[in-house]
């Protein structure tokens, strides 16, 4: 018994140690960004489409926990350790270095050698050779960018995840184009998935990656689609008489939560996709929409105004037990929540108008992390760093992205029309 | 003339009491919880008994074409206005007499908030002027309500008069 006692504790304490030193990189990463310096990567061939060190410097500097050196203040640019002269890095304060050399390889592939070093300790942290062609050399950047990412917080790094987002043009009176676009997550390469002359909103992602649902008006009337991205084939979901809104993938992709005003006002639904079977989960006369599941499947939170003002709910399917988690403010809706279950982020309302917030489900705390006032459409990035949200910027909608402690921003690069509805894809294979 | 417009108000009004007993939860009231008043969007459409809608029980009478087809709302609101009531009777008058013909209503809301919570909201805007067109004897077979929420607004802009043209019901005829 005692015995037991004291091994757990030994595991309590022992887990705690981990956490602990996760913690403490990560703080100190954001209140003192961490200085690194990304070296022009060494290339003797014809100039590339892509500069893979600019790529890797931008993502880490977006991450926010650390502080990139320019280029114009580097006082050499060496390609390899022997031609690293620690102390000129020590003096002009950065923490780590990153160097790089591409080689041509056979059938037009580029390989890429990358190390990064700690310049305290003067000492290789994590060297890899990374194999890509002329095309995908931003694959290549992202992949690095992941690997250092990790290797300096001990959080996976979620660069080469894609953002899907939907553009509107107003192309004259009641004549509008709608466009579903995927693009990196730092924003570059988007391409267009569907184009239609009415809307498309609410787009998600499936959990493994392979899929989309969203909502289509291109009949006229709103439908839920399913896409694979593979393929680009896809199928109507469901389409009754009503609404047809707000799809939300289960965990284990086997269902679909949506919602359907088909009995008269909107109600949340779980669709069983293998067998069509249909479970409505809400019965109120107030509205009832914007599911998302737990990340453990069990519960689906929604947004209701069941209370007269729209809140977050919380549902325990297998007991069908309801919590209200909101309280703060008058209007709270849309809720995500991090792969831990522990934030829930939202769009709060207050006095100056609509933000993105974040509530620490643990111990209730809300904290408005925006501050301009039509922000909407909040989706966390897989590895719960950065929320990416949809804002207006000039009076045009464009996305952005803060981080969970609200310190670090970000404005993705806009191309044309209204920006919005982004949806962060899960890690991908 | 005055007994037929004292007549008029005191149907509307009891309308009105009617619409808004039963648009369901109350009204959803928002943030900054104003009700604003949207003079400037009404009165570009005429607001009232304008055009031909003196006709009462002589079905064939009425004109739909002069008829107001874009009906507004206040902020945060799913009632029907006073001022949609006298062109919305007189489109009912028109459906209830002529069994044959159909409309679609669809339903807006301005920018602010989410959007499928708008979605939601404009679909109560939509089924709030479809229960005025029931209970004035239209059949429900004639009626679809469509709700766009804040994917196809009027007009751009966040200015609050942007804003109140797009929270409306367009009322269209899909056949005569």
């Amino acid at each position: 018994m005692v015995k037991q006692v004291l091994l757990g504790v030994v595991l309590l304490l022992s887990s705690l140690v981990v956490r602990a030193e996760l913690l403490i990189q990560v703080t100190q990463g954001v209140d003192a960004p961490t200085p690194v310096a990304v070296v022009p990567f060494g290339w003797d061939g014809e100039l590339l489409g892509d500069d893979i060190a600019q790529i890797v410097s931008d993502d880490l500097g977006r991450s926010g926990f650390f502080k990139m050196m320019k280029r114009e203040n580097m006082l050499s640019t060496p390609r390899s350790k022997e031609q690293i002269f620690f102390r000129d890095w020590r003096v002009s304060g950065s923490d780590y270095l990153v160097v790089g050399s591409l080689s041509p390889a056979a059938d037009g592939q580029i390989t890429a050698t990358v190390e990064l070093y700690d310049v305290l300790k003067e000492q290789q942290v994590w060297s890899e050779t990374v194999n890509g062609n002329s095309a995908n050399l931003r694959d290549v950047a992202h992949y690095i960018s992941d690997q250092i990412f990790q290797q300096l917080t001990g959080i996976k790094g979620a660069f080469s995840t894609r953002v899907v987002y939907v553009t509107a043009e107003m192309l004259g009176k009641n004549k509008y184009r709608y466009r579903l676009q995927m693009a990196d997550s730092d924003g570059a390469r988007p391409r267009t998935i569907l184009e239609s002359k009415e809307p498309i909103l609410s787009p998600t992602w499936s959990k493994d990656g392979s899929k989309l649902a969203y909502v289509s008006f291109e009949s006229t009337r709103p439908s839920i689609y399913v896409q694979h991205l593979a393929t680009g084939q896809r199928q109507r979901i469901q389409s009754f008489k009503g609404l047809n809104g707000a799809p939300a993938w289960s965990p284990n992709g086997d269902k679909l939560a949506l919602v359907l005003s088909k009995d008269g006002n909107p109600e949340v639904y779980v669709l069983t996709l293998a067998t069509g079977q249909l479970d409505r989960i809400t019965r109120h006369y107030g509205i009832d929409t914007e599911p998302t599941w737990a990340p453990d499947g069990e519960s689906l939170l929604f947004t209701s105004d069941r209370g007269g003002m729209p809140q977050i709910y919380s549902l325990h399917l297998p007991t069908r037990d309801l919590k209200r988690l909101t309280f703060e403010g008058r209007y709270n809706s849309r809720g995500r929540l991090t792969q831990d279950g522990r934030f829930l982020t939202m769009v709060h309302q207050d006095s100056s108008g609509f933000h993105i917030a974040v509530q620490d489900l643990k111990t209730g705390r809300l904290d408005i992390l925006t501050s301009t006032g039509l922000d909407e459409s909040p989706t966390i990035a897989p590895n719960g760093s950065i929320i990416l949200y949809a804002t207006k910027k000039g009076g045009r909608g464009v996305l952005a992205g803060v981080s969970l402690d609200g310190r670090v921003r970000f404005t993705m690069p806009n191309t044309r029309g209204d920006v919005r509805e982004p949806a962060w894809s899960p890690y991908l294979q | 003339m005055r007994v037929s417009n004292a007549a008029k108000a005191i149907s509307l009004a009891l309308s009105v009491a009617w619409v808004v007993g039963c648009s369901s939860p109350s009204t959803l009231t928002d943030g900054s919880g104003s009700s604003s008043t949207d003079n400037g969007s009404a009165t570009t459409y005429g607001s009232g008994s304008g055009s031909g809608v003196n006709g009462s029980g002589v079905g064939g009478s009425v004109d739909v074409a002069n008829l107001q087809t874009v009906f507004y709302f206040d902020f945060d609101a799913s009632s029907v206005r006073s001022d949609s009531i006298a062109d919305l009777e007189a489109h009912a008058q028109y459906l209830a007499t002529h069994p044959t013909a159909s409309v679609r209503l669809e339903g807006h809301a301005d920018e602010r908030g989410t959007r499928e919570y708008n979605m939601a909201l404009a679909e109560r805007r939509a089924k709030s002027v479809e229960r005025f067109l029931a209970i004035n004897g239209v059949n429900g077979v004639q009626v679809e309500s469509i709700s766009y929420g804040e994917e196809k607004p009027a007009v751009m802009g966040s200015a609050e008069g942007s804003l109140s043209q797009n929270r409306r019901v367009e009322l269209k005829y899909e056949a005569r």
